[in-house]
């Protein structure tokens, strides 16, 4: 337990010190959806309609942003070698560092949701469901990618293949947390079955995803 | 405790590397692989460490204090530092001890002194040299206690005041039941250690010395 708490505060350390990648998410973050706007026009209805599909989008490529690096810089500085000696079983340590990847870039991602609506012109109802259905939405996406960046580790500058990876497993996540949010504007009685899937996800890519991680790691050896 | 392997193969690619390495090592004892660029040193040492897969053979680690494979028990001094640059030396060696090690190790202040890095805890990692960092990946060591010592070329960058230190290290090592594996071309000081000769055996690249060629698989 030591090891995966060590494990877990040198990530989160990492992550939030100079040249860390936390405030990277955000703002990327900041730029799609600020953007979006002035490419779109003045229609403020069509804003607010289409507003949490956005937010979800950039989400999305936000976490995406930095997940390449999450096992290659271990891979390079010779940290990984001493992660697959150490007596934590890997399955849990590859899940840690998703846990510190989640907490440094999709909390963040969660907590601005809110504030980047008002970019939308989102009223507070959908400022709360796109904010819920993040929460609920991004460790799936960052459980995901777990697997795609173990991958990556192992086929030597992988950095491009892992969006081309990770981007279709993560569709059904998109869909249904975009329909929860959509719905919970719309019609708040439909809320609820799109949220159950959406949950539903992200509880199987706490499972998949480490273990398919730590055996992709695992093959990669040499 | 004793460590055996026996049979062991290697092969990257198409090329096969080495075949049929045996050797047997009690606790206290150390061996040195010699043998030119190329031979099959570090392989030899990442398939101890667990980090590759032999082509054949078995290793096995016998009345150690743990159960589990060798490489939970085993440190692997690679060449590369497994140092964070953001993060200062006191916080990346605390890290691998909490990481590695569990039993009762040297605290990582104490364990900097011994490696000469004390008036550097603070500062961040990225700012040392290549020898001071190799110094940080011996203290690593150190703090967290673990039987067997895989070393690939552990005195490169080393001044002779850091040799001098590792070389202390590694008895101490000796000293309390442990073994330690070197792959090396330099002299390091283990005036007792066996000798095995990996790759052609060219007369030239003896250790100039260092032991006279004892054992050849």
């Amino acid at each position: 337990m030591m090891a995966l708490r060590a494990l877990l505060m040198r990530d989160i350390r990492l992550a939030v010190r100079v040249g860390g990648g936390a405030l990277m998410g955000v703002l990327f973050f900041l730029i799609v959806v600020a953007v979006v706007p002035f490419a779109l026009g003045p229609d403020l209805r069509l804003l607010s309609r289409i507003g949490p599909a956005i937010l979800w989008l950039a989400a999305l490529l936000a976490t995406l942003l930095g997940l390449d690096r999450l096992f290659a810089m271990d891979h390079e500085d010779g940290s990984l070698d001493l992660i697959l000696m150490g007596q934590a079983p890997l399955e849990l340590a590859v899940a840690v560092k998703g846990v510190a990847h989640w907490v440094t870039t999709g909390l963040p991602l969660v907590v601005a949701a809110p504030v980047f609506g008002l970019f939308l012109n989102l009223d507070a109802q959908a400022f709360a469901a796109v904010a819920l259905t993040l929460l609920a939405g991004t460790p799936a996406l960052t459980f995901i990618g777990l697997i795609g960046a173990a991958l990556s580790v192992a086929l030597e500058r992988g950095g491009l293949l892992l969006p081309v990876l990770v981007l279709p497993l993560t569709i059904p996540v998109l869909i249904f947390g975009v329909a929860a949010s959509q719905a919970a504007v719309a019609d708040p009685e439909a809320f609820g079955t799109p949220f159950s899937i959406l949950a539903a996800l992200t509880l199987i890519s706490l499972v998949v995803g480490p273990f398919s991680a730590a055996a992709a790691l695992r093959l990669g050896l040499d | 405790m004793r460590l055996k392997v026996t049979g062991l193969a290697c092969r990257r690619g198409q090329k096969a590397i080495f075949s049929g390495i045996s050797f047997a090592l009690s606790g206290g004892e150390a061996l040195l692989l010699l043998g030119p660029n190329g031979a099959g040193k570090s392989s030899l040492l990442r398939i101890m460490a667990g980090l590759l897969r032999p082509v054949a053979g078995q290793i096995a680690l016998e009345g150690a204090d743990h159960d589990g494979p060798i490489a939970e028990q085993a440190h692997y001094l690679g060449h590369q530092d497994a140092l964070k640059p953001s993060l200062s030396v006191v916080e990346n060696l605390r890290f691998w001890t909490q990481f590695l090690g569990e039993g009762p190790g040297r605290a990582p202040l104490e364990a900097l002194e011994t490696v000469g890095l004390i008036e550097l805890a603070d500062l961040p990692a990225g700012y040392l040299s290549a020898g001071q960092r190799r110094r940080l990946s011996l203290a690593r060591l150190v703090c967290a206690p673990r039987p067997v010592w895989l070393l690939d070329e552990p005195s490169a960058a080393l001044d002779v005041n850091g040799q001098q230190r590792l070389s202390r290290v590694m008895h101490a090592h000796l000293g309390t039941g442990g073994i330690i594996l070197a792959a090396t071309h330099a002299p390091l000081g283990l005036g007792q250690a066996q000798v095995l000769r990996l790759g052609s055996a060219d007369p030239a690249d003896s250790l100039p010395g260092g032991p006279a060629v004892a054992h050849a698989p």
